[in-house]
């Protein structure tokens, strides 16, 4: 771009170089990426929700039992209601963060992380129910995507308990360093994404599938 | 849960019995004699100078992005060489094979390869070049230059981007590894369901392709995560939007591209793999699986991919042309946003894959004209590049003769694909060899812009330009080996030969069959001649070595530092203050290089958890292939264990002192500026440079600078 065509240039008003240039701000640079990470997740869980779109088809049962008829609703509504406590606690520990309360992050943690346990006590007790009724996901097309959907996001659930585990020793270990505060914020992403992803696997495995 | 599995299994080693060495394979024993000798030789020449300590320290923990760049183009260059010794020995097979009465050798009844023998190499051919060869050389490509361009002194996230390197090196190293131990895939690169089901192929080869396949995936997601968060993040002050070099604006759209749709792939072929190894129905032929779903999944992520590989190589095409028209590229807005519609397009398009896949006619005509419309930036861009020729002065030195290569191949490939665009002629020739030859010539384009990038970029990186003379007559081979190989194979797939074959029935055919092997012979040969190439170029670097600006007329941030690029890249973050920065301070006469009162510079630490991680990735992959849950299991601890570790590692930066960073820039001065006379010195000679071709196309003006190129100036 030939700008200086018709521009005079003064070399000694220009800026062409930075001194003490400060950098990129870390906790920011982190944040985004993560962002990042989370968009290339929830690309997986479409093409996840879009398969179990296509295998929800009566051809697809192969005889196995339809979702109305191994569907718990109790035990459903019981995961909701423990992971946005958990959501919820782990606000409570990000508002701590804000007055540097290292007591007040650890207990919204600790708090958060055992509601984590709960819900995943509550999932492996449905899908063993369903496991020793010989519901398994072998059983047809449709209950291949439904198990799997299910089982990938309990597994963001212990990611997300180990990864409390981690932080509370960080946390312990080096009080609120950079470093230990973009993991916080990361997390919190992380474990909210995870109820928002739970949204959608209520609506389209629990309620599409009562419907259905 | 666990699938039931045909043939032996026991605990400590799986399914790995010493049947499965294919020692008895004369052409298999000879390589695996050819890989023995060079890694004996390799590694004893690293132990024999003593440079273990040096390749650990300088490449293997590395988290500098050049180096990793530099590393990721090794991998491509090698998977690009086994990729082009399977092509050989699809088209000799090819060319013996044809008719009831040739001949057979090596327990082939025709050729010299068995069916499933030929299977396994254009099944391995494809996944190499598409994922192993093609891709690491652009993300190679895209790791060094874009942080340069963009005025950063490292990627975002530099341990993330060794990681990607050594997961994507993993899965490589698993396809050659198939070699030796077990066997490959031998269903084509893309796979089919329910054939590559357990129990249709219930051998290793599915399962080998598969890992191999999910390495690449995460390490290409990881780089696409890296190079975004670069881009957005990491700008030097003053680089606005609007004024970021094309090949980056390419570089984001393309790993956008990425970012979204490698997940889908994991998805497809994780569910395969569920299939495979848990025993679900998802693509099963029956109990309730849906076949075509995994062609969806496997396309939606496919077609994208193509764009995935072809953005970068428009991108170098957008920086060679310019600096050798001696114009700013024309266009420059409608160049970012062609680029960003076909990212945006190539979403909409996956089906054309597989028009004769019972899809009604309605759909099928809605992606016929999505597909069609994939055109027209691609053509916004071809008449960018033209115009930018126009009236330029144009140089032709072996970069452009590259860039100008791939604008033709981009010519034809872009009107074959429009022609396969069209449902209607698709179904005469899916499936065939205009198809193969229509994606060749795409690919062959990547593959040039490369060469192109790589002659380009390469005094940037090394120091030293590579010499012209063999250089040029590889291109020149190049050119007559893509000629000969596949204007036949256009031919041959209007008169309707499929691909894939191992036996071709109608002796019709042999005299094409025969020129494609010409074409080989001229492959074989500029292969050697690169050879001689890099040699000489290496031989001789003393007398190539090249100041800064090496091209002279170059015009981006990456120009306005050192080459060889010292480890912080800038010793001073450039300000930005103009598109084509580096041209615009040259036609102002303010090209100097900075110097003097530097400053302490902030670098991550060098690493080996990568590394290990990728070697513990490569464990896993092996593991699960044999099903040996044992070391699968280990492995995975393993890898989960040292990311915890280390998170806790609080020591992960270091401080490059002023005083180093002045010894640096001074011998990085004083180095070129001895023997070198023209372009060679820093600052000065670029000048004179850009002052000899003032009154040129683009860079005009006067551009004598009044003080030497040292001295120091505080702005
Ligand atoms: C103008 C743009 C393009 C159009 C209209 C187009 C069209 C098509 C169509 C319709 C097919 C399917 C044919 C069949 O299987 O019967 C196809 C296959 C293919 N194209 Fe293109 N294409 C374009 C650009 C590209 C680019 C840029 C690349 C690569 C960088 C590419 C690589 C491929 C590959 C690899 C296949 C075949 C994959 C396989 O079957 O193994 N195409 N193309
Ligand atoms: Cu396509």
């Amino acid at each position: 771009m030939s700008a200086s065509t018709t521009q005079k240039i003064d070399p000694n008003r220009l800026t062409l170089w930075e001194r003490h240039y400060p950098g990129h701000d870390m906790i920011s640079t982190r944040t985004f990426g993560f962002w990042l990470y989370m968009l290339t997740d929830a690309m997986v869980y479409a093409a996840l929700f879009a398969s179990l779109g296509v295998l929800s088809h009566a051809v697809n049962l192969a005889g196995g039992p339809p979702p109305s008829a191994i569907i718990n609703p109790v035990y459903a509504y019981g995961e909701t209601i423990t992971l946005f406590l958990s959501v919820l606690a782990y606000g409570y520990s990000m508002v701590a963060l804000k007055s540097g309360s290292r007591g007040g992050v650890v207990g919204g943690m600790f708090v958060s992380m055992l509601l984590g346990v709960v819900f995943l006590a509550i999932a492996a007790t449905d899908m063993g129910h369903l496991f020793a009724q010989g519901v398994v996901p072998e059983t047809s097309g449709f209950l291949s995507i439904f198990f799997t959907i299910l089982i990938y996001h309990a597994l963001h659930i212990v990611v997300g308990v180990v990864w409390m585990l981690v932080m509370i020793a960080q946390i312990a270990r080096d009080g609120f360093s950079a470093n230990v505060v973009y993991r916080l914020i990361n997390l919190r992403l992380f474990w909210h994404f995870q109820a928002v992803i739970w949204v959608f696997v209520f609506t389209f495995v629990y309620l599409q599938g009562m419907v259905a | 849960m666990l699938v039931h599995l045909q043939g032996p299994w026991n605990p400590l080693l799986g399914r790995l019995t010493l049947q499965q060495i294919p020692y008895e394979n004369p052409i298999l024993l000879g390589t695996f004699i050819f890989a023995a000798i060079l890694g004996v030789i390799v590694l004893g020449a690293t132990t024999r100078y003593g440079k273990w300590g040096y390749v650990w320290r300088e490449w293997l923990t590395t988290v500098d992005h050049k180096k990793i760049g530099v590393m990721y183009c090794l991998v491509g260059l090698v998977m690009l060489f086994r990729g082009f010794i399977d092509a050989l020995m699809i088209r000799t097979q090819q060319a013996i094979a044809i008719g009831p009465n040739s001949p057979g050798a090596l327990g082939a009844v025709h050729g010299y390869l068995t069916p499933f023998h030929v299977g396994q190499i254009y099944t391995a051919h494809g996944l190499i070049m598409v994922v192993f060869a093609a891709t690491p050389l652009l993300v190679g490509i895209m790791n060094i230059i874009v942080p340069l361009q963009i005025g950063a002194r490292d990627m975002a996230y530099p341990y993330l981007n060794a990681l990607g390197l050594w997961l994507t090196t993993a899965g490589g190293a698993l396809v050659m590894l198939s070699l030796f131990v077990g066997n490959f895939a031998h269903g084509g690169w893309y796979g089919f369901v329910p054939y590559f089901e357990l129990p249709y192929s219930p051998g290793v080869g599915v399962d080998y392709w598969m890992w191999a396949f999910q390495l690449s995936v995460l390490g290409t997601t990881m780089g696409s995560i890296n190079l975004i968060a670069t881009i957005v993040k990491m700008r030097a002050p003053g680089m606005t939007w609007m004024r970021m070099p094309i090949f980056t604006w390419a570089s984001l759209s393309t790993n956008l591209i990425a970012l979204t749709s490698f997940p889908v792939l994991m998805v497809a072929l994780g569910l395969l793999g569920m299939d495979r190894y848990l025993g679900t129905h998802f693509y099963t032929a029956g109990m309730g699986g849906n076949l075509m779903l995994y062609n969806d999944l496997f396309w939606i992520w496919g077609h994208p991919e193509v764009y995935f590989l072809i953005l970068p190589a428009f991108g170098m095409m957008s920086e060679i042309i310019p600096t050798f028209s001696e114009k700013t590229l024309f266009g420059y807005a409608t160049m970012v946003i062609a680029s960003f519609a076909i990212g945006g397009v190539s979403w909409g398009v996956w089906l054309h894959h597989f028009f004769t896949m019972a899809a009604a006619p309605n759909v099928n005509s809605f992606y016929s004209i999505t597909t069609m419309l994939v055109g027209i930036p691609t053509g916004v861009k071809v008449f960018n590049w033209i115009f930018t020729m126009y009236r330029g002065r144009v140089r032709y030195e072996l970069p452009m003769l590259w860039a100008l290569l791939a604008l033709f191949l981009l010519l034809v490939g872009g009107m074959t694909g429009m022609m396969n665009a069209f449902a209607s002629n698709d179904y005469m020739w899916h499936n065939g060899l205009f198809v193969v030859a229509h994606f060749h010539m795409m690919v062959l384009l990547i593959a040039a812009s490369v060469f192109g990038a790589v002659e380009y970029w390469f005094p940037k990186v090394f120091g030293f330009k590579l010499e012209q003379k063999w250089g040029k007559w590889f291109f020149w081979f190049m050119v007559l080996g893509t000629g000969w190989v596949f204007v036949p194979m256009f031919f041959l797939g209007m008169a309707g030969m499929t691909r894939r074959l191992d036996y071709i029935p109608y002796t019709q055919w042999a005299p094409y069959l025969h020129i494609t092997l010409v074409g080989m012979a001229f492959y074989v040969v500029a292969v050697l001649f690169f050879v001689a190439h890099l040699y000489v170029s290496l031989r001789d670097r003393e007398k190539n070595r090249v100041g800064a600006d090496a091209w002279g007329t170059s015009r981006n941030l990456e120009w306005m530092t050192h080459s060889p690029v010292p480890a912080y890249n800038f010793a001073f973050i450039p300000h930005v203050n103009a598109r084509d920065e580096w041209a615009w301070r040259k036609e102002n006469g303010i090209a100097e290089l900075h110097a003097g009162d530097y400053e302490d510079i902030h670098m991550p630490k060098n690493t080996g958890i990568p590394l290990f991680l990728g070697l513990l990735s490569m464990g896993l992959a092996f593991a699960l292939v044999w099903r040996i849950w044992w070391l699968a299991l280990l492995c995975l601890v393993l890898m989960v264990a040292l990311i915890i570790i280390r998170s806790f590692d609080r020591d992960t930066d270091t401080t490059i002192p002023a005083r180093e960073v002045e010894r640096v820039e001074r011998a990085a001065r004083d180095g070129s500026s001895g023997s070198v006379p023209p372009a060679g010195v820093l600052g000065d000679a670029v000048i004179a440079t850009s002052t000899v071709r003032s009154g040129s196309g683009g860079i005009g003006g006067n551009t004598t600078s009044p003080r030497p190129s040292w001295a120091p100036r505080n702005r």
